[in-house]
């Protein structure tokens, strides 16, 4: 229960951070993605045509924290608060598959303008676009997994 | 609200912060893709923990309906139906097949300090900036 309690607070604090930091509209993120709009300028407010740095500094902001967190939190000598030990990635090698993967995931965020997370806490407030969008994600997520991995 | 700098950086802290949370308590990285496809498709390893992630998944879908109601959001873009769903099939299968998105690569995989989430996290940057620029040019208009 304990888990369960810590896992739905993160999840909470993630979305709120999605929200405030812009994420959840398709605008900023295309912005963004959007470099030639360089050439008419800059714009906070994902104005068509334009570049939005938004992105740039969400990045930065929660890099600034998990940079610290990797750093200091997985601990050999240490168990986390509710599990029996740390469960993080261990592979390091670059293959075909990861190249691929991440083309095919950019492609499609740049057409939607939503990246998994985003589009998660757009359910309820994203209208048709973000529950559309959520149900494809999770057929294609389920023909990878059956299919492929 | 800041329609400067500050907005979204603060809005990263948060999400840093709950990247953190999640290592802290359960020992987990905070990949969104990775969490969601273990709940809808889990293998053996996952199918005896999935409750955790279910859970995350709907603090996530719940979190984003109370922040609404706090940060005033503009109105949403306008895009085809048909151009969500591709979007959509190609972000779920991309995101398994690659083992990560701007969660779990980016955020906690860059975090980590991990060169194949950098190769990643730089490989779906650029291949989002291309495809912004050829439909711009396809189109002959910005996309929003």
């Amino acid at each position: 229960m304990k888990k369960l309690t810590f896992a739905f607070a993160s999840a909470l604090l993630f979305a709120l951070g999605l929200v405030v930091s812009g994420m959840t509209q398709p605008a900023k993120v295309i912005g963004f993605l959007n470099l030639g709009g360089l050439q008419q300028g800059v714009s906070w407010t994902a104005q068509a045509g334009f570049w939005d740095p938004s992105l740039a500094f969400v990045m930065g902001g929660a890099m600034m924290i998990t940079l610290v967190a990797f750093a200091i939190t997985p601990n050999r000598n240490k168990k986390p608060w509710v599990a029996t030990g740390f469960s993080l990635p261990t592979r390091s090698d670059i293959d075909a598959k990861l190249i691929a993967g991440a083309m095919l995931f950019g492609i499609g965020w740049a057409l939607a303008g939503y990246c998994p997370g985003p589009a998660l806490a757009s359910v309820f407030t994203g209208g048709l676009d973000a529950i559309t969008f959520v149900v494809a994600m999770g057929v294609g997520m389920w023909v990878a997994k059956r299919g492929v991995k | 609200m800041l329609q400067t700098f500050l907005q979204p950086l603060i809005g990263g802290l948060l999400i840093g912060l709950a990247s953190w949370l999640l290592l802290a308590s359960l020992g987990r990285v905070a990949g969104i893709s990775g969490i969601t496809a273990a709940v809808i498709a889990p293998n053996k390893e996952e199918a005896n923990d999935t409750a955790w992630r279910l859970v995350f998944v709907l603090g996530l879908v719940i979190g984003g309906l109370i922040a609404f109601q706090y940060v005033n959001v503009p109105s949403q873009a306008a895009r085809p139906t048909w151009v969500l769903i591709v979007a959509g099939l190609v972000v779920g299968f991309g995101t398994v097949l690659g083992s990560g998105c701007t969660s779990g690569h980016g955020v906690c995989g860059l975090g980590r300090r991990s060169i194949r989430s950098l190769v990643a996290t730089c490989t779906f940057m650029a291949a989002g900036f291309v495809t912004v620029f050829v439909i711009n040019a396809i189109t002959g208009k910005a996309m929003l």
